[in-house]
């Protein structure tokens, strides 16, 4: 009888689909965040292999340490000839290019002057022509460049910018800008663009001068045919110098990709949870629309039970219209999720993050996820309704009004409700507080106690619809015979109106944990920079992480302190080191020093260390210790505790280690600076300006703007995590509608009636509109002080950090959403209650 | 024999029809909704037997008890005491899965809604209960009762392209196809006007008489009870009059005398 279920879903097709959306968009967002993210990973992918097509192995070194702006260790020149002399080579070349983005960096500046940069890498790279087989990239037009003047550069910029072959262009890397020819325009590989990368191409020889390097960044070998990689390898070995290695291609693309590999798996994390969260919105929203039509259709499963049909047949036949749903829902999901995975890009593009893609992967694994998923989903939501709807007694076909039995999980509400909330509290205060537990415990723990205090407080709330409503609905109520019936509706069902409810307060809890959480965040990143620079201007890299040139620093007139940056290993740790002028620092910089460090700069000198309290402690280092460091080229130094410092854990500006101008020169390749700090009461951002002509990627901005630009980055991935969590907004807003719709529908005889004894249309509108405003209005008071809970538990467990609790003025904005939510799922039921035929709605059965 | 126990068989044989096996069978069925002050006494010791074939009408005023007694002889409702027998079956301790399967083979219902399911078509409503035991349907018999309620050109409309009655004929149809032991009527003419209810009584005439499906009509309607072989008066809970086909008039005269 299972078809006879499938056939009624059929004929009441909008209703079905409105209840699929909740689902579908869900199910989208999962398949979208697996379309993009394996789109990307195709697309670095390919970067990666193209890189080595012909290559059958690599000579190149380990990086000594990770993500530092001097990258690996080059190969010297000189082993070139050598490798080329052995004899299972065939043919061998060197190039500079290094894919990690931190370094080989080469800013190109456009016609106004600016450098271009859309955050993401910029290139530079060094190649040999006459070697076509090692070559990575493709040329489109014009010529390879050879010689000083020359640069090739990406086609995509010369497109975006207007500069074609033979135009001159400006590019900034090691020293002040320096303008090239254009020679020629090219692509990585065969992809149209890199995610916005930028690409400046030279010969070898011009490259090492713009990027101040020497020997290659990387030979690459072929073999003789007929000798292996692994022969060929073994011959090679025995001519490395120091951190050189070698590896075969395919070893080394999958080396290369493994930092974006993670990044990858990073961003499929996030966007999946997002997804999952809606999903589980839109199992609320099945939940509550297959109860709502259980409950008024006990008329019709009575009367299939008075006709023989079983319990377990009635049970079926709700199942099988929840898998029909969740089936029908899916599918368009992913469907939806192609399109969706182009908006995902778009959101991550204002959020900062350009991302390559090649063409759109869609991989079977994420069909079958996206429908198992969504299919599951709707399922596990429809059990209750299903159970309830065996519930209905064959009684109920004759008898009027017949109301369901409570069922047993309703008397036993509350305490499920406690059992969960206890549950989620216990998971949620280990997550956050418990020392010692790996990110995987960490999160399940977190995402785990969420998931049961949202169910908790739903299986509570309908109990608390009443005084809600009572408190929210008070403005509504006063507002006419419409309004005091709007109020009196929204409780009339309360378990039903807390489902729709908790659908919302879900999504509205989450966006206020964000948003409190963010707001302290970024408040005291912000006090934090404010309270240690004391300087007037601070001049960074125009994107603000990268380095520039140290000699950008040489300002005339005025008190300045540039702090270089890099990373190393300090005691055997990678971490920051910053390079300071002890001369100058503290008159643009506060310390706050440890007891007994307070003449630490005294002391520095080329040989010593200022370090953290936080480091000290981790390494048991005292003022007199002495501590090992290791720069990017491998080289080794050890340096002697100057004094500790108390740097603010969220924010600090310098590294975790500082070191002076002397000693960082000493041991880093290309120190670049990543502040310079400017004191002095004449100077303005104009002559500080004019100063740094030469150097375009370089920008000044005031104390105060620089840390509103520190935190710009946290406040896009808040606007980010606010799109992606508008998406289970927007599923709660599908099961108001339904909720309204299914209670207009249900009510069509009462609202006959009312329109009968002179209610208006408008006030029939009225009245749906307050009663749907008023359940939204239930969400938002569920939600947002659970939101507030949640980010003061996490505030909590980020003290360490020194993140203060505050209450941003966005809260009142989220009570202005929830009021929009409840109006706009109203329309279209509002509109169908008020075109009732009267006549006809008095006499429907 | 103790009397109390003894008294019940006296009524059953005072009502029982004058032969044949009885399609239902109730003996000393009790009902009572509510506690203390407030307890109603649905049906108090109530008997009754129809005979395979018999079509009984069920009368009374509203609160009589017609429809508590339907509703406990279709295994709808449980008594508080006595027991009721579908063909060989005793009922009154069924559970749920007993109970379904009695239903799809030994009781058909009629309402006065008529409970079609609005998105099924007339034929589709009409095997629907074949359908749901997952048994065949003889299509031979299914053109015969079809036919036999004049619905021969309505097999693919909606309940919604209907009137009234051919609704009813339709629930009618839908009763008749797995051959029950007994059919359920209750207040069939209900919802209907004069011609059409007289259509439908028609219908449920003739399934008597041409297939002989025994049949229990609960009706206030006097026009409806002329149709039974037998008719059985309730008042407060008891049945107090029991008596062979009537007319019209004969019925109503009847009803104002146990009303009284």
């Amino acid at each position: 009888m299972t078809w006879v279920a499938l056939k009624s879903l059929m004929e009441r097709r909008t209703r079905a689909a409105l209840t699929a959306l909740a689902v579908v968009l869900g199910v989208a967002m999962i398949a979208g965040s697996l379309i993009v993210t394996d789109s990307i990973d195709r697309a670095f992918t390919s970067v990666y292999s193209s890189s080595y097509a012909e290559t059958d192995v690599v000579v190149r070194s380990a990086p000594v340490v990770e993500d530092s702006f001097a990258g690996t260790p080059t190969v010297p020149a000189g082993l070139l000839p050598r490798v080329r002399a052995l004899p299972g080579v065939e043919a061998a070349g060197g190039n500079l290019l290094d894919l990690s983005g931190t370094t080989n960096i080469a800013k190109m500046v456009d016609r106004e002057g600016e450098v271009i940069t859309a955050n993401a890498p910029t290139f530079g790279a060094g190649i040999d022509a006459s070697q076509p087989r090692f070559n990575p990239f493709t040329l489109i037009e014009g010529a390879w460049a050879r010689g000083p003047g020359e640069v090739v550069i990406d086609s995509t910029t010369a497109a975006g910018h207007g500069f074609a072959v033979g135009d001159r262009i400006g590019v900034v890397a090691e020293g002040p800008v320096r303008t090239f020819r254009i020679t020629g325009l090219a692509t990585f590989g065969d992809l149209d663009s890199l995610g916005g990368a930028t690409l400046a191409i030279f010969d070898n020889a011009t490259a090492r001068e713009v990027l101040g390097k020497t020997g290659f960044d990387a030979i690459q070998v072929a073999a003789r045919p007929g000798v292996s990689d692994e022969e060929l390898a073994r011959q090679i070995a025995p001519l490395l110098p120091g951190t050189a290695r070698v590896a075969t291609g395919d070893e080394q693309a999958s080396a290369d990709k493994q930092g974006v590999e993670q990044a990858i798996t990073f961003i499929r994390g996030l966007l999946l949870t997002f997804g999952g969260i809606a999903l589980f919105v839109g199992a609320f929203v099945i939940f509550n629309t297959l109860s709502i039509t259980v409950a008024q259709r006990s008329r019709e499963l009575a009367t299939l039970r008075t006709l023989g049909a079983s319990r377990r047949q009635v049970m079926r036949s709700v199942i099988a219209e929840a898998a029909l749903i969740g089936v029908i829902a899916s599918l368009a999901g992913l469907g939806l999720g192609l399109a969706l995975a182009k908006g995902l890009t778009e959101i991550f593009q204002a959020a900062g993050l350009d991302l390559p893609q090649a063409e759109t992967v869609l991989a079977g694994s994420t069909i079958a996820i996206s429908l198992i998923a969504g299919t599951v989903v709707t399922l596990l939501a429809g059990v209750v309704p299903a159970v309830r709807a065996t519930r209905v007694p064959p009684i109920a076909a004759v008898r009027e009004g017949a109301s369901l039995p409570a069922s047993a999980a309703s008397r036993r509400a509350p305490l499920i409700a406690m059992v969960a909330v206890g549950l989620a509290g216990a998971m949620l205060v280990r997550g956050l507080l418990a020392d010692g537990l790996d990110t995987t415990e960490r999160l399940l723990m977190l995402g785990g106690g969420t998931l049961a205090l949202f169910i908790g407080v739903a299986v509570v709330s309908s109990r608390l619809v009443r005084p809600i409503a009572a408190v929210v609905g008070w403005p509504i109520s006063r507002r006419g015979a419409a309004g005091s019936l709007a109020s009196d509706n929204a409780v009339r069902n309360p378990s039903r109106t807390a489902a729709t409810a908790a659908a919302l307060m879900i999504g509205l809890a989450l966006v206020t944990f964000v948003a409190v959480l963010g707001s302290g965040l970024t408040g005291t990143a912000r006090s934090d920079v404010r309270d240690q620079i004391s300087a007037g201007h601070v001049v960074t890299s125009a994107n603000g992480f990268d380095a520039v040139p140290a000699a950008a620093g040489r300002l005339p007139g005025a008190t300045v302190s540039s702090a270089r940056e890099d990373r190393a290993l300090v005691a055997g740790d990678g971490v920051a080191v910053s390079g300071i002028d002890p001369e100058t620092i503290a008159s643009t910089f506060r310390f706050r020093w440890a007891p007994g460090s307070e003449d630490a700069l005294t002391r520095l000198g080329p040989g010593g260390v200022i370090v953290d309290d936080g480091f000290a402690a981790d390494h048991g280092l005292v003022v007199g210790s002495r501590v090992p460091l290791v720069s990017p080229s491998g080289e080794s130094t050890t340096y002697t505790v100057a004094g500790i410092h108390d740097p603010p854990d969220l924010a600090p500006v310098l590294g975790r280690a500082l070191i002076s101008h002397e000693g960082f020169d000493a041991v880093f390749p290309r120190p670049k600076d990543r502040y310079t700090l400017i004191a002095g009461a004449g100077t303005t951002a104009n002559e500080i300006e004019e100063a740094l002509v030469a150097f375009p990627d370089t920008a000044v901005s005031t104390t105060a703007e620089y840390a509103t630009d520190a935190t710009a980055e946290l406040s896009a991935l808040l606007n980010m995590l606010y799109v992606l969590l508008g998406l289970s907004v927007v599923v709660s807003v599908f099961g108001m509608v339904n909720t309204m719709a299914l209670a207009v529908h249900e009510r069509t005889r009462e609202l006959g009636m009312l329109r009968a004894v002179g209610m208006t249309r408008r006030q029939v509108r009225a009245m749906v509109r307050g009663e749907s405003v008023i359940t939204a209005l239930i969400g938002a008071a569920l939600g947002i002080p659970l939101g507030v809970g949640m980010a003061a538990l996490a505030t909590r467990a980020l003290e360490e950090w020194g993140v203060a609790l505050t209450i941003p003025t966005t809260l009142v904005w989220f009570v202005v959403v929830a009021i929009a939510v409840g109006v706009l799922a109203a329309v279209m039921p509002a509109r169908r209650a008020s075109r009732l035929d009267v006549l006809r709605a008095l006499q429907y059965e | 024999m103790a009397p109390e126990a003894t008294l019940p068989h006296i009524r059953a044989a005072l009502s029982a029809p004058a032969s044949g096996p009885s399609a239902v069978a109730a003996r000393g069925l009790v009902r009572r909704y509510g506690e203390g002050d407030a307890t109603v006494h649905a049906l108090r010791d109530v008997s009754l037997s129809v005979a395979e074939g018999e079509l009984v009408a069920v009368m009374g005023p509203s609160g009589s008890g017609k429809s508590t007694l339907m509703h406990i002889l279709a295994g709808l409702d449980r008594p508080d005491a006595g027991d009721v027998w579908i063909g060989d079956q005793e009922i009154t301790g069924m559970g749920d899965n007993a109970l379904t399967r009695l239903r799809r083979r030994h009781i058909g219902f009629v309402f006065q809604f008529f409970n079609l399911l609005p998105t099924l078509t007339a034929e589709e409503n009409i095997t629907l209960p074949m359908r749901i035991a997952g048994e065949r349907v003889d299509a031979g018999w299914l053109g015969e009762v079809i036919a036999s309620v004049g619905l021969g050109e309505r097999r693919r409309h909606r309940p919604s392209q209907m009137s009234g009655g051919q609704q009813q004929r339709v629930a009618i149809a839908r009763a008749m196809l797995a051959r029950p032991t007994v059919m359920f009527a209750d207040e069939p003419t209900g919802n209907l006007d004069s011609r059409s209810g007289a259509e439908v009584l028609e219908m449920l005439r003739r399934s008597v008489a041409d297939h002989g499906q025994t049949t229990v009509m609960v009706t206030h309607d006097a026009t409806a009870a002329t149709i039974a072989d037998r008719i059985v008066f309730l008042a407060d809970g008891r049945i107090v009059r029991s008596q062979g086909p009537s007319t019209a008039a004969e019925v109503l005269e009847a009803l104002a005398e146990v009303t009284r």
